[in-house]
């Protein structure tokens, strides 16, 4: 190529500093986002610790705060989804309630097996989701809209499914979705060996993946996060797993549910930042003109993340049903807030295209940690809102803030 | 005549850039003065340090304007003292009628009710002036580009102005269209109006500005006198590069090969008006090695042609054939487009190009995301790698391929959308105005790569505005008008007088 200008551009690309080659300070500083998260949750969970005088972290409360949180945590996975597509799901708290009224229904009252009363249900949510996709995909209907209407319609649709009544209980081994435990595969019991092993086990991974990535990385010559700050981030995430994991094992062992969250969490990370599917749906929130010129689908991408969401939603509302043993037409009412608040204190950005699955996970962990503390504490309710939304306003400030700082 | 403006030594630091460097730049009272120079030479800068938008205290130097020191906290400020700024990205707001966007902020009002009757009989008094026959209450929305920028002048007039700025007037209006404008500009200095003009097109620049300033890397290189000799337009870009440029044009050898891509009787209607056709029995092909350049005005259906080609992107009710190498291609879908090895560089890099908030190199990746995948898993170290390559193959400009392409020059930007294609493997790219709003420099490396391209072997269709740059790049010329061709000339017959006269006479 020519040499022909090597004046100075535009001035925006002086500023911007290199990422690389520098101390893990200014490393840190680059990625304050993803850190300062870390920290928020943290700092979070020392303060009530303290305020709480270490109820917070007791083994039946932590347990506790799984199963309180499970099914959040379960449609923030598929909410952070179609927010970085770009569109909303308002939904989800309905489609979750009706799911659990159908479970109860054809559990409870018709008798249908408990396997196939869940696959029917897994399968209901789906429909819904493709059912609210399609037009939000393939009429360019805004989500905003569909979804409001679908928010309306699964609510009534609970109420008319349960007759206004509260149906249940579940037999036992529904139950055991939610408030069972792995059994301990060693038949020690106490402390429960299998959890420790799988605790184990999720660090060991931690340490290979990382190491893998970082022996790749120099194999391509591509500078990567400083070791020192590479070990330290990974010993702190590795000291935490294990903590809570020996927390668990003291009391009764690992919920079903925490198990199934994390193999869905795990699951949907590696799908969104690794597959050419995960990208897709990044550059489609990003600027769908331009990925549909670049032979995306953009419509079916849109239309299945509708459809996973319904899943989930499902999902959700079948753990919700086995926690609470019994179906009520108020289930699950307004929890798409919570839902979309954890995916936006997450990092995730109104306009599509931004946010990651540990962010949602770990937005949906603050703002548990928030309820269940202040709850300890004996706060009142209305406190509480105030104090919950004040905290999204702020972390979305935070995150404004930080990107204008970039740019 | 009299100094209305006088800018002595203007200083503007950002951190890490020195922007303006001791810029002196003086404008005579009732003159069109052109401001040029390449993108980055600090132009917009030093009309924003003039209009208050960098208000007065964050940089060094002084302002004389009209006989008294100017010092502007904002652009109310200078507004109130009758400077008016168009920028290049039209302020208008598409839902409201032509008359609230004229009034917009400075409504004619009593008591806070607007009065409805006052205000139409005065825009139409300024719509008048600035010839644009069109009803107040007509929707700004409606209006193609040339007749908002009309308004947009309207509504610097509404606001008694006496020092117009314009960014780039001219930059997304046909030639007709930039002819009416420029004609108006000459209309208002008549009438007492000063302007100032930035402008990248230096045959406009020649015909209307009395006075030609030249910036280069924030400082000013010249004064020129234009009104009362001859600047040539060689000389004007010897000002801005600091060097002669020898050829604008690199050189190629040209030699064409096999028919790659070869479309016969493609007709395409509307995408809201199914009985209006866009494109008629439009046929051509292209070889090997070649680059073909189609020639039109602005709507003479260009883009509409490249993109239905390229998935249907556009319009609805395409028929008609294509062929890759021979055998007919199913370009249905944007994806088999691409598998068929074809390739479209958009005029609208920002809309239909990149994903702005995205790194230089998922974008680079974009459209071949199985290039650096296996079994769906994408390799992030691959990626690296192959942005790394498209990074010194291109002499893309980014301190790393983690930047953000916001944060990139129009060229380099431009560099990017051209690696993603690229990357794609295509046979025949089909480049839509890949000039646009471009530095010379950077424009000089983009036909470079261009003729690289052209040299492996692959099939150029180049779609652009200025004439020159086709005559320059192209083995032939195909014409369009009206959603037809009008005539195909070859680099040896083509002329600028040929094309238009092609196009006026169909």
């Amino acid at each position: 190529m020519s040499d022909t200008t090597t004046r100075p551009d535009d001035t925006t690309t002086q500023v911007d500093e290199p990422r690389h080659g520098r101390g893990w300070t200014s490393y840190i500083g680059h990625h304050l986002c993803d850190y300062g998260l870390l920290f928020a949750l943290i700092a979070i969970i020392l303060f009530f610790q303290i305020m709480t005088d270490g109820t917070l972290l007791r083994a039946g409360n932590i347990t506790n705060l799984v199963l309180q949180n499970s099914y959040i945590i379960i449609m923030a996975l598929g909410m952070l989804i179609v927010i970085v597509g770009g569109n909303i799901d308002l939904s989800v708290g309905s489609v979750m309630g009706f799911v659990g009224a159908l479970a109860a229904v054809m559990i409870v009252e018709m008798q249908i097996p408990v396997i196939v009363t869940m696959l029917v249900c897994l399968l209901a949510g789906t429909l819904i989701g493709a059912a609210q996709g399609y037009w939000v995909a393939y009429w360019s209907i805004p989500s905003f809209i569909v979804t409001l209407a679908g928010m309306l319609v699964f609510r009534g649709a609970s109420l008319w499914l349960l007759e206004g009544q509260s149906v249940g209980p579940f037999p036992g081994e529904f139950q055991l979705l939610s408030t069972g435990f792995v059994p301990d595969l060693f038949g020690v019991g106490r402390p429960n060996v299998t959890a420790l092993v799988v605790g184990a086990v999720g660090v060991g991974a931690i340490f290979y993946l990382g190491l893998h990535t970082r022996q790749r990385n120099r194999e391509y010559g591509i500078e990567d996060e400083p070791t020192a700050l590479f070990w330290v981030r990974n010993l702190l995430v590795a000291g935490a797993v294990m903590f809570l994991i020996w927390k668990l094992a003291a009391f009764r062992g690992l919920p079903n549910v925490l198990l199934t969250m994390g193999v869905l969490t795990v699951a949907y990370a590696f799908l969104t930042e690794r597959t050419t599917l995960g990208r897709r749906v990044y550059a489609l929130g990003g600027n769908s003109k331009a990925a549909k010129l670049s032979g995306i689908a953009t419509e079916r991408l849109t239309f299945l993340t509708f459809v996973n969401m319904g899943f989930l939603a499902a999902l959700a509302g079948l753990i919700f049903a086995a926690r609470l043993n019994t179906a009520t037409p108020k289930a699950g009412f307004a929890l798409e807030l919570d839902v979309i608040a954890a995916v936006f204190i997450g990092g995730a950005s109104m306009s599509g295209g931004v946010g990651r699955i540990v962010g949602a996970v770990v937005g949906a962990f603050i703002m548990g940690v928030m309820n269940n503390g202040m709850s300890i504490m004996g706060i009142g309710i209305d406190y509480q809102q105030v104090i919950k939304g004040l905290v999204l306003l702020a972390a979305v400030i935070f995150d404004v803030y930080n990107r204008q700082k970039q740019s | 005549m009299t100094t209305l403006l006088e800018m002595r030594a203007i200083t503007k630091t950002f951190p890490g850039v020195k922007a303006l460097d001791r810029v002196s730049f003086a404008v005579e009272e009732g003159e069109i003065h052109a401001l040029v120079g390449e993108n980055g030479a600090g132009k917009s800068t030093l009309m924003k340090v003039l209009s208050g938008v960098h208000a007065h205290g964050t940089y060094e130097g002084e302002i004389v304007y009209a006989g008294e020191a100017a010092r502007f906290a904002g652009i109310r400020d200078s507004e109130a003292k009758g400077i008016i700024i168009i920028h290049q990205e039209l302020a208008l707001v598409p839902l409201l009628s032509i008359a609230e966007n004229l009034f917009l902020g400075n409504e004619r009002a009593r008591r806070g009710v607007i009065d409805w009757q006052g205000t139409y009989l005065r825009t139409e008094e300024l719509l008048r002036k600035v010839g644009l026959r069109e009803a107040p209450q007509t929707r700004v929305g409606a209006l193609g580009v040339g007749k908002q920028q009309l308004v947009e002048i309207a509504k610097a007039l509404a606001k008694e102005v006496r020092l117009l700025i314009l960014d780039e007037p001219t930059a997304a209006l046909s030639e007709a269209d930039s002819q009416v404008l420029l004609d108006l500009i000459l209309e208002l200095k008549t009438q007492g109006v000063t302007s100032i003009m930035i402008s990248h097109k230096l045959n406009e620049v020649r015909r209307v500005a009395d006075t030609i300033t030249i910036l280069r890397d924030g400082a000013t290189v010249a004064t020129r006198d234009a009104a009362h000799a001859e600047v040539s337009e060689d000389q004007i870009v010897r000002d801005m590069v600091g060097r002669d440029m020898a050829d604008r044009y690199p050189r190629r050898e040209r030699r064409a090969g096999e028919v790659l891509l070869e479309v016969s009787d493609w007709t395409v209607a509307h995408p809201e008006d199914a009985g209006r056709l866009v494109v008629r029995d439009i046929g051509f092909s292209i070889r090997r090695g070649e680059v073909v350049g189609i020639a039109g005005l602005m709507g003479a259906g260009r883009t509409e042609l490249a993109m239905s080609l390229f998935g249907e992107s556009h319009g609805r009710k395409i028929s008609g054939e294509a062929r890759i190498g021979g055998v007919p291609a199913d370009l249905s879908t944007v994806r088999r487009a691409i598998d068929a090895g074809l390739a479209y560089v958009t005029e609208d890099r920002k809309e239909y190009g990149l994903i702005l908030d995205d790194t230089v190199a998922r974008n680079v990746t974009l459209a071949n995301l199985h290039g650096v995948a296996r079994r769906g898993v994408v390799s992030e170290q691959e990626e690296t790698a192959v942005a790394e390559r498209y990074r010194s193959a291109m002499n893309i400009r980014t301190p790393h391929v983690f930047q953000k392409v916001l944060n990139l020059s129009g060229g380099n930007q431009q560099k990017v959308v051209l690696s993603k294609w690229l990357f794609a493997g295509p046979d025949v790219l089909i480049l839509d105005e890949p000039t646009r709003g471009i530095d010379v420099g950077a424009k000089f490396e983009i036909y470079t790569i261009i003729n690289e391209l052209s040299a492996e072997g692959k099939g150029v269709l180049m779609i652009s505005s200025e004439m020159p740059e086709l005559l320059g790049m192209c083995d032939r010329i195909l014409v369009m008008n009206e959603g037809r061709f009008v005539g195909e000339l070859s680099a040896g017959e083509a002329s600028q007088e040929r094309i238009m006269s092609l196009i006026v006479t169909h």
